[in-house]
């Protein structure tokens, strides 16, 4: 299928209008939208991936197909709605209570993005409460980063409250941050912790085995 | 206000160590009169800062300076200088930042009173204008709070004042990631640039009242953050280097309203001030792994009035803890550097330092002595700070491209397919900041931004 491979590249190469075009072709050559999603867009992300654990492109080559790739699920949506085809997952992600610092954290939102995970964005100063909300309105994981040895102890903060609100069951927590180790991760009764944005996609996968 | 049109250093070894043509005298220091001095910052180890903790809050930075200026004095230093970077809780809670801020002072004293160590006290408060996104830059609460905070720590015992403000920050993290030059000019050169005119105008009335020393403003928040994403290849290096000498003209603005250093030890761009404004600079580099990783750990010495260890958390390591650890490393760099130019190889010495380093990263090559020179005497040559943002993105990024075909630095492939598209970019940019800033204001994110809070309500 020549419209996929197209549909890939021009993911690839971070070509929004192309990536839509490509992807409202393959719709009208009757390939399914399940087919497109996977085989085209999350097939071209992995390789994005890869080409950028091997150093060949950066951030920002990544970022514009993360974009591409986002413009053409909205295309797809409302066929995938319609076969209830679900997303990977949803990540409520911030910045805990105190701490402003959110360049990692956007680093992780965007990654996870672009793996095909629905991702709510917090923001930074992040109170406990507001996880919980996330929680409450459906987030699958939710994911806190700090900066600061001196709010980094909010993280536990978090984890107690989600455990007081009887949440703990039906979510997974990861951290990350400067500070922040697999001990301390552990320590707070985290689910997983990740050193940077790509292991933070990994572990987000192996949290919820897709 | 003091206009710099050109250069304060002659010749490019001119730039070295321990020397500059303004030095300071604060706290029976002279710095860079011809000794580098320690210059130790530390924080505190994972804790809440609540008014619950507050007494060990108190307690930690109490055993900090006071473990710190004993080894100080076993070691022989030839005077100290102590950073309190205030935590952003500490800042928020002005009388808390004082509280600390006095017992930093009192320990100094009685060190000077007790063993004769000559020293002074910086304090840096935390921006914390960002609490509110998008940021309000000139007014309410969290400005208030600042503004307070600068005043009661000047009064509570600080020599010197600083801060690491990010007055544009809310667009230039984006434009970082997005490799967008134009974006970076914007946040740096328009945004940043004003909001470091109105900031400074305060410091430098704080300090003039209660009789300290308006010191400098480092551009972590846009330089280091840039090398730290490209530590982690998340960006390229000739991209961190390009905004390195970028945050040149920001950093300048706060000299122009009354600033005289020792500039801020993250400040990376501080050779260049120095090259400029002839006053001293404070430096980090590997000493300051205790920190964070740097490429420039060596040549960063280059040029330093104040060699620091950038900050270091109050854990327990063999050697003692990491505070006093952090001191004795910078006893001992500091002391073969001043041995050096005791003995007349200051140049010698700052050579082999400048060599080891800047060959292996951009970000090393641009901060080599004559590149800083010549890169400072073409920014400094532009009229505005816009200009000068944009003369040093044009420069640096001719710099680089020099360096690469000669050899002298060593450029992957995909390093140096960015070079040539930042180069395509910089192309673009035009002479005409009215012009600029009505396309780049089209462009941004508008939801991130106070426009009016940078005097640019017109263009809205």
């Amino acid at each position: 299928m020549a419209v996929l491979d197209e549909l890939r590249e021009a993911v690839i190469d971070g070509q929004a209008k192309l990536a839509v075009a490509k992807a409202t072709q393959g719709l009208e050559q009757g390939i399914p939208a399940e087919v497109l999603l996977q085989d085209g867009l999350i097939a071209a992300m992995r390789e994005v991936g890869r080409l950028f654990e091997e150093g060949e492109i950066y951030v920002p080559e990544m970022l514009v197909a993360a974009r591409a790739m986002k413009a053409t699920v909205a295309v797809l949506k409302p066929r995938l709605i319609e076969h209830s085809v679900q997303s990977s997952g949803t990540v409520a992600i911030g910045t805990v209570q105190g701490d402003l610092h959110d360049i990692g954290k956007n680093l992780v939102a965007m990654m996870l993005e672009g793996s095909g995970f629905e991702v709510v964005d917090l923001g930074t100063d992040v109170p406990p409460e507001r996880f919980i909300d996330a929680i409450r309105a459906g987030a699958d994981v939710v994911g806190m980063s700090a900066l600061l040895t001196t709010t980094m102890t909010s993280m536990k903060d978090v984890v107690d409250a989600i455990t007081a609100a009887g949440l703990r069951d039906q979510v997974r927590v990861i951290v990350g941050g400067a500070p922040i180790t697999a001990k301390y991760a552990a320590q707070i009764g985290a689910d997983g912790y990740a050193p940077d944005a790509s292991k933070a996609v990994r572990k987000v996968r192996e949290l919820l085995a897709v | 206000m003091e206009r710099y049109d050109g250069l304060s250093i002659a010749r490019s070894d001119d730039l070295v160590f321990g020397r500059c043509p303004r030095p300071l005298h604060v706290g029976g220091l002279v710095i860079g009169g011809g000794i580098v001095y320690p210059e130790l910052n530390f924080t505190l180890p994972p804790m809440p800062v609540t008014g619950q903790t507050m007494p060990q809050v108190r307690d930690e930075y109490q055993q900090m300076a006071d473990d710190a200026c004993a080894r100080a004095c076993a070691l022989q230093v030839p005077g100290l200088v102590l950073e309190l970077e205030l935590l952003p809780e500490l800042t928020r809670e002005p009388e808390w930042g004082a509280q600390v801020t006095a017992i930093l002072r009192e320990r100094l004293d009685a060190y000077r009173s007790s063993h004769g160590l000559v020293s002074a006290l910086r304090v840096t408060p935390s921006d914390i204008r960002d609490f509110v996104r998008p940021p309000l830059m000139r007014a309410g609460r969290e400005w208030e709070r600042m503004v307070r905070s600068f005043g009661l720590c000047a009064q509570a015992g600080a020599d010197m004042l600083a801060i690491e403000s990010t007055g544009g920050k809310e667009i230039h993290d984006d434009a970082l990631l997005d490799g967008d030059l134009g974006g970076a000019l914007f946040a740096l050169g328009v945004l940043a640039c004003r909001d470091m005119a109105f900031l400074w105008d305060m410091i430098v009335d704080v300090a003039r009242r209660r009789h300290v020393i308006a010191a400098g403003d480092t551009a972590c928040g846009f330089g280091n953050t840039a090398m730290m994403l490209a530590g982690s290849r998340y960006i390229p290096r000739v991209w961190a280097a390009v905004i390195r000498v970028m945050t040149v003209p920001r950093s300048l603005v706060a000299y122009e309203r009354g600033a005289v250093g020792p500039s801020k030890d993250c400040a990376y761009e501080g050779p260049f001030l120095k090259a400029i404004t002839g006053y001293p600079i404070s430096m980090e580099g590997a000493e300051a792994a205790c920190a964070h990783p740097s490429p420039v750990g060596n040549i960063a010495k280059a040029a330093a009035d104040l060699w620091s260890n950038e900050s270091v958390q109050n854990v327990k390591l063999l050697g003692g803890m990491a505070p006093t650890v952090s001191m004795e490393q910078l006893a001992y760099a500091t002391r073969l550097m001043n041995v050096a130019s005791a003995n007349a190889k200051a140049v010698e010495l700052r050579d082999w330092l400048v060599e080891s380093d800047a060959a292996l990263d951009p970000q090393a090559y641009i901060l080599r002595p004559d590149v800083v020179f010549e890169l400072a005497g073409q920014i400094i040559a532009e009229p505005t700070p816009y200009l000068r943002t944009r003369r040093a993105a044009l420069a640096a990024l001719q710099v680089l491209r020099g360096a690469a075909s000669q050899g002298a630095i060593t450029l992957p492939h995909a390093e140096q397919r960015w070079l040539a598209r930042l180069s395509a970019q910089a192309e673009q940019l035009p002479e005409d900041e009215d012009s600029f800033i009505e396309q780049a204001v089209s462009q941004i994110d508008r939801r991130k931004v106070n426009l009016d809070q940078y005097d640019l309500a017109v263009v809205t």
